[in-house]
Parts: C-alpha cells; sequence; structure tokens
C-alpha cells in the first residue's frame, strides 16, 4: 500500500505580497536586464539555440542578448499544468496550481547519524536509508537527493543516488544532482526503464531535474546541457536562481528579484525554444548574504519574503514553482532552525508554491539531520492546518451546543465536540505534558524526533523495485 | 443474550451515549441481571477500553468525559436496584470535591471529579464557591475518604489551607487524605499546606487518589 500524501489543496488564506503593477515592473526589467546586459550561457549548444532564433549571442564572452518579445513567446509555449509521476500512480503530483507539496532538502555533504550522534561524511546507505523514512512520511510528497553518495565514484555519483532513491521509494524522484550530459543521457535511459519506456516516461515523467543557475547572470555548461538531455525526454526541467543580496545581487530585494528572474526565465526560455512545450518550472532559493562575513544564511526576513514574492513571478510566467524554504542555517536544531523554516514554510505556502524544498538539513543545507526532518514535517503540518483557515457555517458556529451548554458549563461532553475534535491538530513533538513529567524525565522534541526515525528505519518496507530493474539500472549506470 | 447486552454495554460507553447506556441499564433490570454484575462485566469493560484507547493516544479527554457521563447514567438507573437488593455498590472510596470559596473556576475541577467517578470512586461535587464548613460536613456526613480542592487563583488557595485546618479542629483530619490541584498550585504548595496528594492534570489525580486509598 501507497503511503498517503499531506499536500495542503484548496486553501482558504491568502497573502498580496507584490501588486500587479508590482509584478510588470520587475518583469519589464528582467526583459531589460536579458536584451541589453545579457546573460552568460557557456555553452556551445545553448549559443547555437539562442542563434538560431535571433538572439545576439558574444561567442567570446558566451554572453547572450535576447528581445524581450524572444523571451515572452518561449514562455508561453511552456505547459501550465502537468503532472509529477511517482513509480505507484496513487502518489503522482498533479501541478495544477491548487497544490503545495514537500521534499526532502538537498544535497547535504555530512549527516548527523541516528545512532551515535556523530556527524559524518554522507554516503550511498545514507541516501537509501533516508529515502525510506520520507517514503514512509506523509509530510514529503517527492524526494530531492538528500545527501551526496560521497563513497561513490564523483562521474556516476548522481546515477547511483537516483538508483538508491527508486529502490527505497514508490514516490516521484528529483534529481538536483545531475550536471552534466553524459549522466544525464544515462538518467534519462534509467528513467525510461522505470516508466516502463521512452514513452510512458514522456507521459509519466517518474523523475525531474532541478538545476541551478550561475548568479549572477550566468549558468552552468554542464547543467545546461543535462537540462537539454532531460527536456528532449519530456522530463521536466526547473531552473533554480540563489541570488544573495549584496553579493551576487543588488542589495536591494527588488533588484535581487529581478537578476533571479532573468537567470531562471532566461534559461526556460531556452529549453521552449529547442524543445516547445515541454515541462518546466520556476525553482527559487533567493537570500541576502551575511553583512559580517558575505556568508550564506538560509534564513531571515529577507529569504521570507523572496518565498511568497516567487511563487507571484512564477504564477505570471504561468509555470509552476519549486520553492526553496526550510533549510535552515542553524548548526543543529534548535531555536532559529524553529523560526527560520516555520516563516520560510509558511510564506512559501500561503502563496501556494508548487513544491517546497526541503525537510532535513541543517546549516544552509550542508548537514543531514533525522530529527530536523521530522521536526520540519512538523512545521509543514502547522501550516497545512493553519491553510485550511476557519470555516463558518451552521456547523461551525455551533449555535445549538452554545445553547445547551449555556453560562458556565464546558463543552467537553457535547456530541459536537466529540464530532469535530480531531479537526483540531495535535502534535507529535510539541511538550504539551505537565511540567513535573517534563521535568522527571527532561527529554524533548529531538528525543522524540530521534525515536520515530530510528522506528520508521527499522520497520518501514517500502514497496520493492524488482531485482532485475535493480540490476539493469546497475547495467546502465556501469555503462555510464 | 447477556454476554450480548454485556457487549452493547461496554459500546455504549465506548460511544459515550448517556441515553443509549441508561436504556441498557433498565433492559438488564428488566432481565433480572445482577446490577452489580451488569456494571462490573458489562459498563466497566467499556471503561477499560476507552481508557486504554487514550493511553495510546487514540481517544482524547472529550471522549473520556463522555464516557464518564455514559457511566454515570448507567449507574443512576442501577445503584437504586443495587441498593433495593440490599447490596453496594463496590468503589475505590469515597471523594467530596469542590471549588474554595471566592473562586468560581469549573471546568478543572469538574473533569478531575468526572475522572475519578469513571476511574471508580463515588464522588460528591460540591460545585464552585464553595465555603469552608460546606467541605467539613459533607466530608463527616459521607464519611469522605478523599478532599479534594480546586484553586484557580494565587488569592484564593489561600483557602485551600483554610479547609485543612477546618478539617483538624473537627477532628477529620487524621481520617480523610486531602488532593489539591489548580494552575497556581504547586507540589511545593502541597507540602506547605500540610495536602497529601497533588497532581497538574485530571488524568495524572485518578492516580493519586488511587494511591492515596490504597496507602490507608
Amino acid at each position: 500500500m501507497p503511503r498517503p500524501i499531506k499536500s495542503i489543496t484548496n486553501p482558504r488564506l491568502s497573502l498580496q505580497i507584490l501588486s500587479p503593477e508590482d509584478v510588470q515592473r520587475i518583469h519589464t526589467a528582467t526583459l531589460d536586464v536579458i536584451e541589453t546586459v545579457g546573460v552568460r550561457f557557456p555553452s556551445p549548444k545553448a549559443l547555437e539555440i539562442w542563434e538560431a532564433h535571433g538572439a545576439q549571442v558574444d561567442r567570446n564572452t558566451k554572453i547572450v542578448r535576447a528581445p524581450g518579445h524572444l523571451i515572452e513567446e518561449a514562455l508561453k509555449k511552456a505547459p501550465p499544468v502537468y503532472t509529477l509521476a511517482a513509480r505507484d500512480p496513487a502518489q503522482d503530483l498533479p501541478l495544477d496550481g491548487n497544490h503545495v507539496y514537500v521534499g526532502t532538502d538537498g544535497c547535504g555533504v555530512q549527516i548527523i547519524d541516528l545512532y551515535t550522534g556523530q556527524r559524518r561524511r554522507s554516503a550511498l546507505k545514507d541516501v537509501a536509508e533516508i529515502v525510506r523514512v520520507a517514503d514512509y512520511v506523509e509530510e514529503v510528497a517527492f524526494i530531492w537527493i538528500p545527501v551526496s553518495a560521497q563513497d561513490c565514484p564523483p562521474e556516476t555519483r548522481g546515477l547511483y543516488e537516483l538508483k538508491a532513491a527508486w529502490e527505497n521509494t514508490t514516490k516521484h524522484v528529483q534529481t538536483e544532482s545531475i550536471y552534466s550530459e553524459r549522466e544525464a543521457r544515462a538518467s534519462v535511459e534509467m528513467a525510461a526503464l522505470i516508466a516502463g519506456g521512452r514513452e510512458e516516461l514522456r507521459r509519466r515523467p517518474v523523475l525531474s531535474y532541478a538545476l541551478c543557475t550561475a548568479p549572477p547572470l550566468g549558468q552552468d555548461p554542464g547543467t545546461l546541457e543535462a537540462a537539454l538531455v532531460a527536456a528532449e525526454a519530456g522530463i521536466p526541467v526547473g531552473f533554480m536562481t540563489m541570488t544573495s543580496c549584496g553579493s551576487t545581487a543588488p542589495a536591494t530585494l527588488a533588484g535581487n528579484l529581478v537578476v533571479g528572474n532573468a537567470e531562471v526565465i532566461s534559461a526556460l526560455a531556452m529549453i521552449q525554444l529547442a524543445y516547445p512545450g515541454a515541462p518546466v518550472f520556476y525553482a527559487a532559493a533567493q537570500t541576502a548574504m551575511d553583512l559580517r562575513t558575505g556568508g550564506y544564511t538560509g534564513g531571515g526576513p529577507e529569504d521570507f519574503l523572496f518565498g511568497a514574492a516567487s511563487n507571484v513571478l512564477a504564477d505570471f510566467y504561468n509555470v509552476p514553482l519549486s520553492m526553496g524554504s526550510f533549510a535552515t542555517g542553524a548548526k543543529e536544531p534548535n531555536w532559529q532552525a524553529g523560526i527560520e523554516n516555520s516563516l520560510s514554510t509558511f510564506m512559501a505556502c500561503v502563496v501556494m508554491s508548487d513544491m517546497l524544498l526541503g525537510v532535513g538539513l541543517l546549516h544552509g543545507s550542508r548537514i543531514w539531520s533525522y530529527e530536523q526532518m521530522l521536526m520540519d514535517c512538523e512545521i509543514y503540518d502547522i501550516v497545512y492546518h493553519m491553510m485550511k483557515g476557519i470555516v463558518v457555517d451552521d456547523e461551525t458556529l455551533a449555535l445549538d451546543v452554545i445553547r445547551a451548554v449555556g453560562p458556565g458549563g464546558n463543552f467537553l461532553a457535547q456530541k459536537h465536540t466529540r464530532k469535530h475534535m480531531r479537526e483540531l491538530w495535535v502534535p507529535k513533538f510539541m511538550d504539551r505534558r505537565p511540567y513535573e513529567e517534563w521535568e522527571a524525565k527532561r527529554d524533548d522534541a529531538r528525543d522524540w524526533a530521534r525515536a520515530m526515525a530510528r522506528q520508521i528505519l527499522e520497520t518501514h518496507q517500502p514497496e520493492p523495485l524488482d531485482p532485475q530493474l535493480s540490476a539493469e539500472l546497475e547495467h546502465i549506470i556501469a555503462g555510464a | 443474550m447477556t454476554d450480548e447486552l454485556f457487549r452493547a454495554m461496554a459500546q455504549s460507553i465506548i460511544d459515550g451515549d448517556p441515553d443509549v447506556a441508561a436504556e441498557l441499564a433498565r433492559k438488564a433490570i428488566e432481565a433480572g441481571i445482577d446490577p452489580l454484575e451488569a456494571i462490573n462485566k458489562g459498563f466497566v469493560p467499556g471503561v477499560d477500553s476507552v481508557g486504554e484507547q487514550y493511553s495510546r493516544g487514540e481517544m482524547f479527554l472529550p471522549d473520556l468525559v463522555l464516557a464518564g457521563e455514559a457511566m454515570k447514567a448507567a449507574i443512576a438507573v442501577l445503584e437504586p436496584e443495587i441498593t433495593r437488593q440490599g447490596g453496594q455498590r463496590q468503589t475505590l472510596g469515597t471523594v467530596v470535591i469542590g471549588t474554595v470559596e471566592g473562586d468560581i473556576h469549573d471546568i478543572g475541577k469538574t473533569l478531575v471529579a468526572t475522572m475519578l467517578s469513571v476511574g471508580g470512586f463515588r464522588v460528591y461535587d460540591l460545585g464552585v464557591d464553595v465555603p469552608i464548613t460546606t467541605f467539613v460536613e459533607k466530608a463527616r456526613e459521607v464519611n469522605a475518604d478523599i478532599v479534594g480542592m480546586s484553586a484557580l487563583l494565587t488569592t484564593t488557595m489561600v483557602r485551600q489551607r483554610d479547609v485543612i485546618e477546618a478539617l483538624e479542629d473537627a477532628g477529620l483530619r487524621s481520617r480523610v487524605k486531602v488532593m489539591v490541584g489548580g494552575a497556581p498550585v504547586t507540589r511545593a504548595w502541597a507540602q506547605e499546606i500540610g495536602a497529601d496528594g497533588y497532581s497538574e492534570d485530571a488524568i495524572g489525580a485518578v492516580a493519586v487518589a488511587k494511591q492515596l486509598v490504597s496507602a490507608g
């Protein structure tokens, strides 16, 4: 039986963060930047595509300057709605603008060992185990490769990670760790094997790609070529900007949005020029640099505002959004992690970002923590409940019950209470115990999350992948 | 037939339905079933089931309270019949409970009363704003094993000490155990005023009460 997936739908909360006029100004400024400043596309294949469509290409600097109408017309070809397919169709994720799905964060390089509590370098076994836990947890709708399989050869590491993911979940897998044409070709073969053929893969993409831009105003060559391979096969491709106020973008938030937007929409436009109608998505995790060190912050009011603003831009271009939320800068699951991950997730959810990334990483997406993963799920669960809003009707106004109880009574023994009490949120990790019980045990959310993660890991058996398919995946990797 | 009735009784407690519970109690009397047996083999297994489901996190406080209401309804029908037959319902003990004078907070105290009642105690709930003398007189009248006092204000919790002193003056203190509770009340306060038991919540209060009566 596939595990249920908890996605936010039919929201009752909303937020206006940018006016239509604001969005238009950001769009106009973005087109201005693409046309007059340009974006660097350091790949011969990408440059050929641009040239073939009349963009101005400088072969020396690899900078492309494209007129606004070319970008706009290309983006119009992108499908507004499509589905991320899962190995089990019951877990398919329609990106229809009316769902928010959470993924695991990625791609960490260290892990806090679930049993020793020691921090160590991540390995392939960790990918498998994290994905197995994620397969169980209903808050997680899809998998991002959570940590790097550093015990695998660098040339095929991204492929081993994919294999480990498919062997441990029936949910959709999105990779953010493939950045070469060679690996991309192998990943398409692997995905086709899982989907049941090339045409079936196009119809039901069990794999999608999240790729990074190279701010400011640049792209990465391997990434561009991998994206083109995936798009040709009908695998959904997203480009994520991580522009940072003060370092890779202007210090002002609007200026940051313009730079990131130019990177993302120019990349999406290039895909549409090459393969019109290919499924693409907008992805973003903009931030502000730490003013003292210049470092990545992984949280703060700027990030939270970007979390809401990006979806307005993605909606404007009529493509799904994958938004960076969670991913605290905190070194361990603590006060900072709670605040950053709550606010970033709330802001990204309230505007109905299609995909959220992701649960489980600390220290700016570097260190995996199972405790943080499950506590992040609880944060999402709180937001999930908030997004249901307040329903006002005869049943919820409860006048009959109010009359029956009257002044001074209580509502505990009312059938209405029993009927509706399960709509009230029940925490897994919030400490609501009597003080004396806490005082005697002194345990907390981290302990309970760790215990739950261990229990899932020790007991949950995902629907296995056919061993023959596994062997064929291995064969593809060996030949890559 | 009887087994089926007993199962329905347990279910009426699990469903928290006082009307059905009372109706089943009447049926048992009509069928000539021993009313004590109806309680112990019919309704009590329902209470046990609710308690277990609560401790597993599958049921919540309103389920317990509704189960308590259903149990009360059943006992209200069966107890006069037990008395008529010259018997007596076995309980864990008798509790007199109330919110102290000057304090009108009701819910916490009522919850504790309900939980004690479901847990097998005979409970006399004196309500709120209860004068010191009323606690003492009722404790004497019903030969109480436990006197429970609730207070929600720092200004009224001092009355808990007054009641304990009044029980001493009346010569009852050696015969009754005293339990205190309420938001401002702490274990330290309970010790300071010479109370025997303290709990932060209604579920814990039942365990404390059971300890106090078994300790004699």
